[in-house]
């Protein structure tokens, strides 16, 4: 660690961890509650285990962005981060709001959340993701203007480099598109048009700038190959993820009333989204292959691989496979959806979070450059049990969702929802147990940590 | 990629391209609003509607159904309930206001909310809205 106030990533990333694994165990509830229907009933109803699942992903993730930002942006800039102070104040002020947030929906029912934190006020909760009451919105907004100035006034009195100017201008997306939570008109169509400029333009867009920020970090210290190659690379692949991703927005206005043009926009610009995916693949392995030193940290390498492969099969491939609109037409709001969802975000964002955490980890702890081999042994293993069980979670989604596609909507007689869900009955019990070995691989995870710290440093055989 | 390819020459595309596809983003949005009035159903936006809408939103409703396809996909598509329960709105009401409170032994069920009958009504006024949006002949059938 070169610069002392890098350290406060530390908690930023201690946080997300315990959060994933707040997450994880909300999805394992979900998953029995799709075999086993009564499961927690009513005391965590499905849409309550759902909301806790996909709300903490996005808070641990967004802990993760700005941890790994607060430990990037002073070694990129050269200089001590602007504020450390601020940066810890904001980490507890998110980490407070975010889990009263949570209490708050698993606590009371949610109509009287909204009633005591005043939705009638300015209406924006009850919206798929974006199930956050008012004022924890307006909070969330806080904490990223407190966190962007922060890290701006950083750039602006240090060295600007191209890996943490675009890390700043996906981070000032997010901050930005994240306004449109607040725009909620009666119109539903018009609602979900614009909900859209959150959630797509988040994942489809800002997000895969800081996605590559944070990889190409990560690939000039642990390859040493030339800046001015990877940024090159950098500036390439985001370019072809705005310019494929934005008009690709299109693939959701098929069908919630916007014009039936979208079909052809949506289907050409988002059957390109794989490309720079693809590049981000071709990209790491030749940064790896190309690399002018052995980093001891095999692990971060391993994660930084990972996530670009599980990125395009997730993002890529699973998002190329439902977004034609003639396929979408039978595809969309099935499991096929929920397949994709799941491998698109493990694979690009969940991993790229601990690609910077497993880099930057040992540094903050001490590490002159990595953990010791039985240290990382473990972290290897948890990579593959996690990376390996969230692959046939997806196959097993995929195949429910095919069947479901085929008996309820593409089928001569088709049947109604609920039958067709206990016909693909097994394919949710093949996911669950799929979902516990996730679970395992994320406990070994957690346990790396805490192991061969007394050990010697892994060193370049 | 090659020598002759420099970094800024990248860069350039990076900001060139995002700002053209940003710009032709914005064009198809405004048009699009410019269209929407023949397609989203506004003319039948009434304040029951307004507060049906209220109540699918703080009931998170949207955590287990979808609607027009988006949403979660534990329990039905509601986007076409109304035509799927044969237009009526006395089906969907007597739904909602019929689940269990304990729900069904090792089945999926749907909670007991406790809504009054104006607040089934609204429900169900947004519900029928909801249907007559255009949405380019989707879901493909009427099981959603």
């Amino acid at each position: 660690m070169k610069y002392q106030s890098q350290a406060v990533a530390k908690p930023y990333f201690i946080a997300a961890i315990g959060l994933f694994v707040g997450q994880i165990l909300f999805g394992l509830v979900m998953g029995m509650q799709y075999v086993v229907g009564d499961f927690l009933f009513p005391e965590i109803p499905f849409n309550v285990a759902r909301m806790v699942h996909t709300n903490l992903l996005i808070v641990w993730l967004l802990f993760g962005f700005m941890g790994a930002s607060y430990y990037l942006v002073p070694e990129e800039s050269e200089t001590e981060l602007y504020s450390p102070k601020l940066a810890l104040a904001l980490f507890w002020i998110f980490l407070v709001a975010g889990a009263l947030t949570i209490v708050g929906y698993l606590a009371v029912p949610y109509a009287t959340l909204a009633e005591i934190t005043g939705n009638e006020l300015l209406p924006t909760m009850g919206r798929e993701f974006l199930e956050q009451p008012t004022i924890t919105k307006i909070g969330i907004v806080i904490v990223a203007l407190g966190f962007l100035f922060n890290v701006a006034m950083t750039v602006l009195k240090g060295r600007k480099t191209s890996v943490s100017l675009i890390l700043l201008l996906g981070l000032t997306g997010l901050a930005l598109l994240f306004l449109f939570s607040f725009y909620n008109p009666v119109n539903l169509v018009k609602d979900k048009f614009y909900w859209w400029w959150v959630v797509h333009l988040w994942v489809e867009g800002v997000w895969e700038l800081i996605l590559g920020a944070i990889l190409a970090f990560v690939l000039i210290k642990v390859t040493g190959v030339d800046r001015e190659v990877i940024e090159k690379w950098l500036y390439v692949i985001i370019a072809m993820t705005l310019i494929t991703g934005i008009i690709g927005t299109g693939h959701h206005y098929y069908w919630i009333g916007a014009p039936e043009y979208w079909q052809w926009w949506g289907s050409i610009f988002s059957a390109l989204e794989p490309i720079p995916f693809f590049m981000m693949t071709v990209f790491a392995f030749n940064m790896v292959n190309r690399r002018r030193r052995n980093h001891p940290n095999k692990a971060a390498t391993l994660w930084a691989l990972g996530t670009a492969v599980m990125a395009f099969l997730g993002a890529g491939v699973w998002g190329f496979l439902h977004t034609l609109a003639p396929v979408n037409y039978y595809t969309h709001g099935t499991q096929i959806t929920a397949a994709h969802g799941h491998m698109a975000f493990y694979g690009a964002y969940v991993m790229i979070v601990l690609t910077m955490i497993s880099y930057a980890m040992p540094l903050i702890r001490g590490r002159n450059a990595a953990n010791s081999n039985r240290s990382q042994v473990m972290e290897m293993w948890s990579f593959w049990l996690m990376t390996v069980s969230m692959v046939f979670i997806t196959l097993f989604l995929t195949a429910a969702g095919v069947l479901q596609v085929w008996l309820q909507r593409y089928s001569d007689a088709p049947l109604g929802f609920m039958i067709v869900q206990e016909k693909i009955e097994l394919f949710y019990w093949m996911r669950e147990v799929a979902g516990v070995v996730f679970f395992i691989g994320l406990l070994l995870y957690v346990l790396h940590f805490f192991v061969g710290n007394r050990e010697a440093e892994a060193q370049v055989s | 990629m090659s020598g002759t390819f420099t970094k800024s020459m990248a860069r350039n595309i990076f900001y060139g391209g995002s700002v053209f596809f940003v710009l032709l983003f914005l064009a198809l949005s405004f048009d699009t609003n410019r269209a929407l009035p023949d397609r989203d159903n506004r003319q039948n936006i009434t304040p029951l509607v307004a507060q049906g809408k209220m109540l699918w939103e703080v009931n998170n409703c949207i955590g287990c159904h979808s609607l027009l396809g988006e949403g979660a996909y534990y329990a039905p598509e509601l986007g076409n309930v109304y035509t799927r329960f044969g237009g009526s709105k006395e089906a969907i009401k007597g739904f909602i206001a019929g689940r269990p409170k304990d729900g069904i032994p090792g089945r999926r069920s749907m909670p007991q909310f406790n809504f009054s009958d104006e607040e089934l009504e609204a429900l169900a006024e947004f519900l029928k809205y909801s249907s007559e949006i255009n949405t380019a002949n989707w879901p493909p059938n009427i099981q959603g």
